[in-house]
């Protein structure tokens, strides 16, 4: 067990393994390591802040859907009661219409009837005067009788 | 697998023998032939397997983990790039629990020296004999070198020079630090005022050589009990594998129970493997702490 130049040798390997390492090994993997932990960390804090804002969202979605169903119930009960308005309304003006129409077509029929009675009248006088002529056997005067016949037809 | 020729006392020699190159006293520069012939070359010689091993595994270290941080990424890591992140949080993690200071050297020279460490003690666990027979053959059936003096000690941290070439670098770094954090003056009142402190300065001043002596051993004393530590552990778990082998030359019986033995010690010892590198780390972090703050 002799000490020699190989402590020497020794301390200068020591020395050269030493600078190489605190060079080239430990602070490339250093930083690696410190990214990833820093990475990770901001991945961690996304997923939280992620996660917030989903429940953020779907708080505010459900008072999106309760408003909207809400305002669809308004709608709805809008709609039926215009629905039944205009029902009534539909009703009162085809009451209005039938009406009109059978005042009208009572007032046509009783025209018609008047026209008829007058065309009857008229002819009835032409055919009692043409009957009359006959049985007298003579033309009645009408100049004479048509005082007479307008009584007739009147009473007719 | 020792060879038959050897008697017991001469293979576990051959094993603790390094691999030495220097000047022989006689004027030459070559390899020692023998553990004699490299005592005598005294200081200037350098003992090329531990050099050769400890830069090699040092280089593997270095390698790998290079690799890994130039695919490092902030993405999914994969496969050895999680591997490596996961022994540099370790080792972050460690340094940040005995280290306040914010110096950016203290964290990777304790990952060079946990996995550096690491590995060279690994190599305690390839059976004693693989590396050295393997390169013996080379050498005698390449260069025609006598095997007997072919030396191959595979293991670094059985080196004391190994190890204590780590721990000076250490305490280098520790005298350095405190310097530089505590000022000349703050750094021989450490050592000179405590721990015997007085209000009257003459007294004072007959205290100081006192403290230095004490402040003193106590300074040298991390260092030097830094690297025998690792290489005491080590050199006796590697005692025990080259005991454990001599077992194989006994025949059948003494054999098996051979294998069994040096299974159950390499299992035992994956432990100290693993303990000894994180005592050298921890305790090179806790003495630069210690050198970065008064205490």
């Amino acid at each position: 067990m002799n000490i020699n130049l190989t402590l020497i040798g020794q301390s200068i390997a020591f020395a050269v393994f030493v600078w190489f390492c605190m060079k080239f090994v430990w602070p490339p993997i250093m930083r690696a390591l410190e990214e990833r932990k820093k990475n990770i960390a901001e991945g961690l804090a996304a997923a939280e802040r992620g996660r917030k804002e989903h429940e953020l969202s779907e708080k505010r979605a459900a008072e999106v859907i309760r408003e909207a169903k809400g305002k669809a119930a308004d709608i709805i009960a809008g709609a039926e009661k215009r629905g039944a308005e205009i029902v009534e309304e539909a009703k009162s003006d085809a009451k209005v219409e039938g009406q009109r129409i059978i005042t009208a077509a009572q007032g046509e029929i009783e025209q018609e009837i008047n026209r008829a009675r007058e065309t009857l009248r008229g002819e009835l006088a032409a055919l009692a005067t043409a009957g009359a002529e006959q049985i007298l056997g003579r033309e009645i005067d009408s100049g004479t009788h048509s005082k007479m016949l307008d009584e007739l037809a009147a009473q007719l | 697998m020792a060879s038959e020729n050897l008697t017991s006392t001469e293979y576990i020699k051959h094993h603790l023998t390094n691999l030495t190159f220097g000047q022989h006293p006689d004027g030459y520069w070559g390899f020692a032939h023998n553990a004699q012939e490299a005592s005598d070359m005294g200081f200037w010689a350098i003992h090329v397997d531990t050099m050769l091993w400890s830069v090699l595994l040092g280089g593997l270290f270095i390698w790998l983990f290079s690799k890994a941080a130039k695919r490092a990424t902030s993405d999914t890591p994969s496969g050895w790039l999680n591997f490596v992140e996961w022994v540099i949080e370790f080792i972050d993690d460690n340094v940040r629990g005995s280290f306040t200071g914010r110096n950016p050297l203290i964290a990777p020279l304790a990952l060079t020296l946990f996995v550096w460490i690491l590995l060279m003690n690994c190599m305690d666990l390839v059976p004693v004999d693989w590396i050295p027979w393997t390169v013996q053959q080379v050498m005698h059936h390449v260069f025609g070198a006598d095997p007997h003096h072919v030396y191959m000690k595979v293991v670094p941290t059985t080196d004391v020079n190994a190890t204590f070439g780590m721990s000076i670098g250490v305490f280098l770094l520790t005298l350095y630090y405190s310097f530089k954090v505590k000022g000349p003056a703050g750094f021989a009142s450490e050592l000179t005022m405590q721990p015997f402190a007085a209000k009257n300065p003459l007294i004072k001043i007959l205290f100081m050589p006192v403290n230095l002596f004490l402040e003193g051993i106590g300074l040298v004393a991390k260092p030097v009990s830094l690297s025998l530590r690792l290489f005491g552990n080590l050199f006796a778990g590697e005692m025990i594998f080259i005991l454990i082998a001599l077992l194989y030359s006994g025949g059948l019986v003494w054999g098996v129970l051979g294998g069994v033995l040096q299974w159950g010690w390499a299992v035992f010892h994956i432990l100290i493997v693993l303990l000894q590198a994180f005592i050298f780390m921890t305790l090179t972090v806790v003495y630069l702490e210690m050198a970065h703050h008064e205490h």
